[in-house]
């Protein structure tokens, strides 16, 4: 297994790199000159000779192999330049808003395998019955539904329509963010991006429990008597739920993708908003750093995925 | 021994696997699926029908009745929907459901491309990789996976944001995070086929690597190829309407279901809900009727798996 791990963080890093290159190629490869976006509107009164020296200064007339270098050297020392959106360095700029997005992403997490267990057990459990079929069709129709229609639904109708909970931000307008004030305001995007993300984990546990019950093991147990939920909790789940360990690992950039829109929706401060904004801004060292961040994150969630898998299954051999 | 306790009950010899009847329905003794052939039945010619009428609508409507979709009205600006607008009107006093369809055909439109791109890059990746085996084939799948671990809405966003404006951009943000599936689903076809005695066949027969993959492999992965370009559809379209609800999607003059949705955000805000809630009930209603018409067409499949199981 220790193998395994070796191999896997290997081929992370000229993933990584590879990915960094993209990014820096396709920027390279742009139409826009981030002078101009430096600048706002401030260009038409600046000097050409102070112009020259701010190019000198973001070092954006060399190519892009030795930008993309430096770039390498900067964050092999913890330097990941300067956003010009934010107008701060960047690695201020994530250390301010990772853990904001990681609270949503984790509890949002959280919520969505609560919610995928405990539909996905009842509706295969009482495969055809009402729930099912309610469950299955409301599952099917939230898959079509982009994640902000859902944001923006609950906006309307819980903060505004009933004004229980906050519209959006950490806290309200100028207040500390103290654990009630944070807490409350996350309620509505966790709840937003867990019952966006359930959908499809509640149809693939369903999916992966039922043909779980039909295995001789099951069959088994029904066989020698043992109660119902004794048969479907202790012996068809812990089947079921293998491959659903794998699954999530898999599902992880469609965790990040969910957290961007409600992140965007409910003026959340993580750094998913930032990337948008960065993206309206052409802020480039933003956008590169936050990619190859998430990138690194959802390759170590998938090799976690893995690595549980390996503990809990002892069929699944770790030289496959 | 699985087949114990259903030969019990059913008397024809059903499979084991997802069809495992409830506790309760067993113990009722009632065959399962009894409506299941009528179901099946309903649920392609719906969805079926329902991705007829709207793309029906979307592409022909506009057109023919006249209706100009930007036509501004600041007599009646954000009206709920009523007789005159079935879907309200925007805060221009744009008619909705007008907006709504040509913005549907904007988004099926592009959508389409990017499906078809995707899926013809995914094709010869996939094809080639399978064929050629080796360090090309592990080079590609790295390349798949390389891909993959970048969240795609935020490729997306960034190769949107370097080329802003165009729709070309979209597309090709759209296109180079889609085909990987597709290109693991054809690789796979070619390695199981290229065993089959047809392909040794042709290959006895004097034909060449490249006449092999053309004449004799492609056409045979072309229904598998088929189907997920139907199924990126819904994605290509989802993905859109995100970009361009973040305001990164298509210039504002190619109003896409997403434009009108951001658009429609600061509506929400001060209580005109059908200016996103009717647009995005056209998108789900794309979205369920392709998920149904892809069920429809994988169930069809199934019988003929399980004859080549019996054999």
């Amino acid at each position: 297994m220790r193998q395994m791990v070796a191999r896997r963080l290997a081929f992370a890093v000229p993933v990584l790199v590879l990915v960094a290159l993209a990014v820096f190629l396709l920027g390279a490869a742009s139409p826009f000159d981030p002078i101009f976006q430096y600048y706002g509107v401030g260009i038409f009164t600046a000097s050409a000779a102070e112009v020259a020296r701010v190019r000198e200064t973001l070092n954006l007339d060399a190519p892009v192999l030795v930008q993309f270098g430096q770039w390498l050297g900067g964050l092999a020392t913890g330097d990941l330049g300067h956003s010009r959106s934010l107008r701060q360095p960047v690695v201020e700029v994530l250390v301010q808003r990772v853990p904001w997005s990681l609270l949503l992403a984790g509890t949002g997490l959280v919520l969505a395998l609560v919610l995928a267990l405990v539909l996905g057990v009842l509706t295969a459990w009482r495969q055809g019955g009402w729930l099912d079929r309610a469950v299955t069709a409301t599952a099917h129709a939230l898959e079509g539904l982009p994640s902000f229609v859902l944001a923006l639904g609950a906006v309307a109708v819980l903060a505004l329509g009933l004004g229980w909970l906050p519209a959006g931000g950490l806290t309200d307008a100028g207040a500390e963010p103290t654990f009630g004030q944070v807490a409350r305001h996350l309620v509505l995007p966790v709840a937003v991006l867990g019952v966006s993300q359930a959908p499809w984990l509640v149809l693939h546990l369903r999916a992966s429990l039922l043909s779980a019950l039909a295995e001789d093991h099951v069959i088994g147990a029904r066989a020698r008597g043992l109660a119902e939920h004794v048969v479907v909790l202790r012996h068809a789940l812990p089947t079921a739920l293998l491959p659903l360990v794998n699954l999530l690992g898999a599902r992880l950039p469609e965790l990040v993708t969910g957290a961007v829109l409600v992140e965007v929706v409910f003026s959340w401060p993580g750094i998913a908003s930032a990337v948008v904004s960065a993206g309206l801004d052409l802020d480039f060292p933003l956008l590169a750093a936050i990619t190859l961040l998430t990138t690194a994150a959802v390759l170590l969630g998938a090799l976690l995925a893995d690595v549980a898998v390996l503990l809990l299954d002892p069929r699944v051999r770790a030289d496959g | 021994m699985a087949d114990i306790t259903v030969t019990q009950t059913v008397p024809s010899p059903a499979a084991p696997g997802p069809g495992w009847r409830s506790a309760a329905r067993r113990r009722a003794g009632t065959p399962r699926g009894r409506g299941a052939p009528v179901r099946s039945r309903v649920r392609l010619l719906g969805s079926g029908g329902v991705l007829v009428v709207l793309v029906a609508s979307a592409l022909l409507v506009p057109w023919l009745a006249g209706l100009d979709d930007r036509a501004v009205d600041y007599a009646a600006v954000r009206r709920p929907p009523g007789p005159a607008h079935p879907f309200g009107t925007d805060e221009a006093g744009r008619d909705l459901l007008v907006r709504s369809l040509a913005g549907l055909r904007i988004s099926l439109l592009v959508a389409a491309v990017c499906a078809v791109v995707s899926t013809v890059l995914g094709t010869v990746l996939g094809a080639v990789s399978g064929l050629a085996g080796g360090w090309t084939d592990r080079l590609l799948m790295r390349l798949v996976d390389a891909v993959n671990a970048v969240p795609h809405l935020l490729l997306g966003i960034v190769i949107v944001a370097l080329y802003r404006g165009s729709v070309l951009a979209v597309i090709a943000s759209i296109a180079l995070t889609h085909w990987t599936s597709v290109a693991r689903i054809v690789r796979g076809e070619v390695l199981s086929l290229r065993d089959r005695p047809f392909i040794d066949a042709a290959i006895s027969g004097g034909a060449g690597r490249r006449r092999v993959l053309r004449r004799h492999l492609l056409p045979a992965v072309v229904p598998q190829a088929a189907l997920c370009a139907v199924l990126i559809l819904p994605h290509a379209v989802w993905h859109e309407t995100a970009l361009s609800f973040l305001g990164l999607g298509l210039p504002p003059h190619l109003a896409s279901i997403g434009n009108i949705l951001g658009d429609g955000r600061d509506a929400v805000l001060v209580g005109s809900w059908w200016i996103v809630a009717l647009p995005s009930a056209l998108l789900v209603a794309v979205a369920l009727a392709v998920a149904g018409l892809g069920g429809s067409w994988r169930d069809r499949m199934v019988p003929r798996r399980r004859s080549e199981l019996a054999l």
